[in-house]
């Protein structure tokens, strides 16, 4: 009887340490260690299941950091797939949306992918390690239908988020911090080139790549170099304003350059439950990536068909609204009236000194009809909201366009 | 080389009735045969000298009267079916055998009184049942995605033929229809010998057993099938299986057909999302404006179009189909005719079925489950030979039995387990037909990896894919190409693996077919 009880006791210890993950709901990144001592506002925020900060010490000074300094944002939580093999590149071509053929040897593409109706799984970015290795990037993960995507393809494919740790480093004066780091060479990257380059024994992966709209890299290794790679870059950019950043002011800045964020600006296929959610790529603006002569990809029938037949009943734009309160999660009218669409995202730009925002909005509005389009943003002024109708203008994306982030060779400080 | 209009993939029957349709409707039409000769698993075969058999299928019982009829096929040699066909009996043990004469029992001989009233009632309502869904076998599915005007009247009319059942018989119809079938005949029934008989049939082919939720759909399938007009009834063709085949071959010879035999196909060409040819194990390429698969939709999608065609979700569903069939085939060469115990002369000559009770037919199905056959079988058996001699030499006897359970998958393998399992089976023929062990002359067992292989079957599933309520109508073989149609521009599929399913039906040939003429492919 003892016996029996003990050994219950051991198996019930096992279990429960086995459970033990309840006790940290959010995972840390390998940077941790280094974020939680600069972190003062304690405003830490879910992505993917980590801890990332949401600002770490003043969101507004943060936001000028990125366009005035250099900002370090933590990538590890980005979901990060390795796919190798002899047909990597007709699996991805066939997966997504873009011509991966078209993209070369050490060059990242921003893409989309689509299930079989046509719907939009996710976007993210394809970085081309070698000829046969790439890295693809995404906010949701996908693992179950990347695996059944290569049945019939002689292609591998691991998830490596957590063994690869990633940093955003943006701002005017990140070249100038990675050439302080001595990361020699690094002043060829142009625009969405990568490159590898030696760090503590290993090696990191740079890419002139960012969600930021300015001068900018992305830098990817292995989570045991993570530390020793930060502090390399913390100590380089000392005397170059170097911040690190929470998402918030990082959310400033995507959306000054027009960048939609899955899940935000539109919902993955994936997670919507209703019918009508879903988005084909035309309708949230990636229209541009759909390449119907590269051969067979997911969605393509779909695609095809929804073209043919005009029964895509949405289209993403950007507004410019008249004042300078931000019209988040406004409602968009026509003519005051009728109601047409939803507003995704908005700030007041403080760069581009216009109030902007990001809507979805249902055809024929956006396309065909662009006038007399109004949203009705809602104040709360002391317990009690001013309702306000603003006229808003469809305008061009990017709302901001700097010349130093495609300029060559990057500029120095 | 474009010397057709359209290429038919695979001379099973299903594909011959789909390409004599082609034809016949004005379109130059060429059949591609793997093996040397047509007819799929519908084929006669010498299994010994001298001793020939249908090879699967070996009961006729649902040829469609529109294929019959569309392609007269009376006169390319179909026999006709004289009077009620032939009966079935429910062996027993202790040599009290139950006979069902006519078209499926119309007279039940060797029950009670109550049985024999009990019985009448039931087969009126199965049959009244089976009538409802009858009109869905020689149709596209429903289309979900918008239908024609034809088809919402179809599906019209099978919602006003169930309301013509009157306001009792439908709420019942509702009821029973996935029901298990064990569980409505102890509803009805008492007799064991009677309810295992049908019990057997409701889950014969697949991988069910009789309290299996939805068994009950197996039965009304096969009664929604009929022989000569009447519903219900079987016969076997003289000649075997094979002579349906050849009257559907020379109806589609007479129409222009021209098939190849030993032309095995290795991709489906496809070009910008449309099929426009095949090309053969050789390398050579034939080119068509319309190609039609009648062989396994798995083998179609995965092997011959290949994933890289197709979207992932698309091919996701065809790699779930679930078709690892759970029958085996066999055929014994006998010296003279078996005597099953208590079974007259015109018994014999029938459907006789060893399925003593549903409880058995469960029993028999439980190890399938786990990767084992049925250590005593149930199985359905059939002596050809009895009614056309020239199956077997002067004397002698052919022996054809459908045997259940064997699974695909077995545990130990088929090498090690196929000896083990024909014993078996030999063990309940013996407690059956008495000495009917020391008159073999020559055994075949096939099981599902033999049928696999002989016959081109992925998992030896003689329906191409299990035929249960998940599988069936717009789900068969998968949403997106129910309706015969592909996502692929120019293909069809026209096999068992389609609506409405296996058996020597040709009807998913003549939906295919009218859906091609239709849709001007």
């Amino acid at each position: 009887m003892a016996k029996a009880a003990k050994k219950t006791d051991t198996a019930l210890a096992a279990r429960l340490a086995r459970q033990d993950h309840f006790r940290m709901l959010r995972l840390g990144t390998p940077f941790q260690p280094r974020i939680d001592a600069l972190m003062q506002t304690s405003d830490w925020y879910d992505w993917a299941g980590y801890r990332a900060p949401h600002s770490v010490f003043d969101e507004e000074l943060e936001y000028f950091a990125i366009r005035s300094q250099a900002a370090l944002f933590d990538i590890s939580p980005m979901v990060k797939y390795r796919i190798e093999g002899k047909d990597a590149e007709a699996f991805l071509n066939r997966v997504t949306l873009r011509d991966v053929r078209k993209l070369n040897t050490g060059r990242v593409h921003y893409t989309a992918w689509c299930d079989d109706e046509g719907h939009v799984l996710d976007d993210g970015t394809l970085f081309r390690l070698a000829a046969q290795t790439f890295r693809l990037c995404s906010q949701e993960r996908h693992l179950p239908w990347l695996l059944d995507s290569a049945i019939g393809y002689d292609v591998k494919i691991a998830e490596e988020t957590e063994e690869i740790a990633g940093l955003a480093l943006q701002g005017p004066t990140s070249f100038a911090v990675l050439h302080e780091a001595g990361f020699a060479g690094v002043e060829k990257l142009k625009v969405f080139d990568l490159a590898e380059f030696a760090h503590d024994g290993g090696k990191v992966t740079i890419s002139r790549t960012g969600f930021t709209g300015d001068l900018g890299y992305e830098l990817f290794a292995p989570a045991k170099l993570a530390l020793s790679l930060w502090d390399r870059l913390w100590k380089a950019g000392e005397l170059r304003g170097i911040r690190a950043i929470g998402y918030a002011a990082l959310n400033r800045a995507r959306l000054e350059a027009g960048l939609i964020v899955a899940n935000a600006d539109f919902t993955t296929a994936d997670n919507a439950l209703r019918a009508d959610r879903v988005r084909m790529p035309d309708e949230i603006g990636l229209g541009f990536m759909i390449d119907l002569e590269k051969g067979h990809f997911n969605g393509r029938n779909a695609i095809i068909k929804a073209r043919a037949s005009g029964s895509m009943q949405h289209v993403l734009v950007g507004l410019e609204v008249e004042d300078n309160i931000p019209a988040e999660h406004a409602i968009v009218y026509h003519r005051k009236t009728k109601e047409v669409g939803l507003v995704s995202a908005a700030i007041w730009s403080p760069t581009a000194k216009r109030n902007i925002a990001l809507a979805s909005l249902s055809r024929p509005y956006g396309d065909e009809v662009t006038d007399n389009l109004w949203v009705e943003i809602y104040a709360m002024r002391e317990l009690k909201y001013e309702r306000m109708m603003k006229r808003a203008k469809i305008v061009p994306r990017p709302f901001v366009k700097l010349a130093r982030r495609t300029a060559n060779p990057p500029g120095d400080f | 080389m474009t010397s057709s209009d359209a290429i038919v993939i695979g001379g099973g029957h299903n594909g011959l009735v789909c390409a004599a349709l082609l034809a016949r409707a004005g379109r130059k039409v060429t059949v591609l045969e793997a093996g040397s000769e047509t007819g799929g698993a519908a084929r006669s075969e010498e299994f010994s000298p001298g001793f020939r058999v249908s090879s699967i299928a070996h009961v006729l019982n649902r040829l469609h009267p529109d294929v019959v009829a569309s392609l007269d096929l009376e006169k390319h040699g179909l026999q006709t079916l004289v009077g009620g066909g032939m009966p079935s009996v429910a062996l027993s043990e202790k040599g009290e055998p139950l006979t069902l004469r006519g078209a499926y029992g119309e007279v039940l001989v060797g029950a009670s009184a109550s049985e024999q009233a009990a019985w009448q009632e039931l087969r009126a309502q199965l049959f009244r049942y089976a009538g409802i869904l009858k009109p869905m076998l020689s149709r596209r599915p429903p289309d979900l995605n918008g239908m024609a005007l034809g088809e919402t009247l179809a599906l019209g009319q099978v919602a006003l033929a169930l309301k013509r059942l009157g306001k009792e018989d439908m709420r019942d119809f509702l009821r029973v229809i996935l029901m298990n079938v064990a569980d409505l005949l102890d509803e009805q029934l008492e007799d064991d010998r009677l309810k295992g008989l049908l019990a057997f049939d409701a889950t014969l082919g697949s991988h069910l057993g009789p309290r299996s939720p939805t068994s009950l759909l197996g039965l009304y399938y096969r009664l929604a099938g009929e022989a000569g007009g009447l519903p219900g009834a079987q016969m076997m063709p003289k000649g075997g299986m094979g002579s349906v085949v050849a009257a559907i071959g020379s109806a589609a010879g007479a129409a222009g057909v021209s098939i190849r035999a030993d032309t095995v196909v290795d991709k489906i060409l496809v070009e910008n999302g449309r099929a426009v040819g095949v090309e053969l194990a050789g390398g050579e390429q034939l080119r068509a404006a319309t190609i039609v698969s009648a062989i396994n939709p798995a083998t179609t999608f995965l092997d011959l179009v290949g994933p890289r065609e197709l979207d992932t979700g698309f091919v996701r569903k065809v790699s779930h189909i679930r078709m690892k069939g759970d029958a085996a085939k066999l055929h014994l060469a006998l010296d003279r005719p078996p005597e099953f115990l208590g079974v007259d002369a015109a018994g014999h000559r029938g459907r006789l079925v060893i399925a003593p009770s549903p409880n058995h037919v469960e029993r028999a199905f439980n190890p399938s489950k786990y990767g084992e056959f049925s250590p005593e079988p149930v199985m359905e058996i059939t002596l050809p030979s009895l009614a056309d001699s020239s199956l077997a030499p002067d004397g002698a006897c052919v022996l054809s039995a459908v045997v259940q359970y064997a699974p695909y998958a077995l545990r130990e393998g088929w090498t090690k387990g196929k000896p083990k399992f024909q014993k078996a089976i030999l063990a309940q023929l013996e407690k059956f037909a008495p000495g009917i062990g020391k008159t073999i002359r020559h055994a075949e067992l096939l099981t599902p990896a033999d049928i696999e292989a002989r016959y081109r079957m992925p998992g030896g599933h003689w329906h191409h894919g299990e035929l249960q309520a998940d599988q069936m109508l717009m789900s068969r073989p998968v949403f997106g190409a129910d309706g015969y149609d592909t996502p692929i521009a120019g293909l069809y599929l026209c096999g068992a693996g389609s609506h409405p399913g296996g058996g020597v039906s040709g009807a998913p040939g003549l939906n295919a077919a009218r859906r091609i003429i239709a849709m001007k492919g």
